[in-house]
């Protein structure tokens, strides 16, 4: 080599894990990536309660009963706000997924997530009820 | 020709966050209200247990609970490179095992529920 490279490019350090506490924006994405963590462990939790159901009257009262521990309340209020966290943001999403053109124009992005906000109420309240929550 | 196995992972991942964003809300609170104590009618053990014998109601409770744990391991498997766990192959095979274990299991218990 006959010359010494001397430029010396900038490298902006990035921390390998905890980056996204740098801006609000990436905390938001990143909370919405951790309801993934709930979704799947609150489905988890419902196999299970499918194993005590086929256990039989005894097993199921024992789920049931589980549910009722702080630890259950607790993990069932931090799943709630992340999966209507990732509703939010999976609507919000929907119209940049999926634009619906009509003619020369587009409908508008609102629109589209409104009416999928509309189905999420209606679909909420009709489990609700088909369920006997009422 | 170049393969890639993104639609077949991308597509149950698509499906299940759509799937997760109507349902899951709803489902954590008739499980919340059965452990505040005002259990829905239908989490009492005959009404679930006539109600999930049904053969149709099997296969939408093995359909939705695929589809949910499938999306949150594709979601955990994005995260973890996110975080800095680059070991790709090895995230992707344990989280999508996991879901697919999750199903089987979920199908096997219900095979055990017949019609009373």
């Amino acid at each position: 080599m006959a010359e010494q490279v001397t430029r010396k490019p900038y490298v902006r350090e990035v921390p390998r894990m905890l980056w996204f506490l740098r801006h609000p924006r990436y905390m938001r994405y990143m909370a919405r990536e951790f309801s993934c963590l709930f979704i799947g462990a609150y489905t988890l939790m419902l196999v299970v309660g499918l194993k005590r159901l086929a256990e039989g009257p005894d097993a199921w009262a024992g789920f049931l009963a589980a549910l009722g521990s702080p630890g259950a309340i607790v993990f069932h209020l931090f799943a709630l706000a992340f999966s209507a966290y990732h509703s939010i943001t999976w609507f919000r999403l929907t119209p940049k997924a999926m634009p619906v053109q009509i003619g020369d124009t587009f409908v508008a992005d609102r629109v589209i997530s409104g009416a999928h906000y509309a189905g999420w109420a209606l679909v909420s309240l009709v489990v609700l009820w088909l369920a006997g929550a009422f | 020709m170049a393969t890639s196995n993104k639609p077949i992972v991308w597509g149950p991942f698509a499906a299940g966050g759509t799937l997760t964003a109507f349902l899951t809300p709803v489902l954590i609170l008739l499980t919340l209200l059965a452990g505040l104590g005002h259990a829905p009618d239908l989490l009492a053990y005959d009404a679930l247990r006539a109600f999930a014998a049904h053969g149709i109601v099997k296969l939408g409770l093995v359909v939705v609970i695929f589809l949910s744990l499938w999306s949150a391991a594709h979601r955990l498997r994005i995260t973890c490179y996110d975080l800095g766990l680059r070991a790709d192959t090895l995230v992707a095979t344990l989280v999508y095992a996991v879901a697919i274990a999750g199903t089987v299991a979920a199908a096997a218990y219900l095979l055990r529920l017949n019609p009373v």
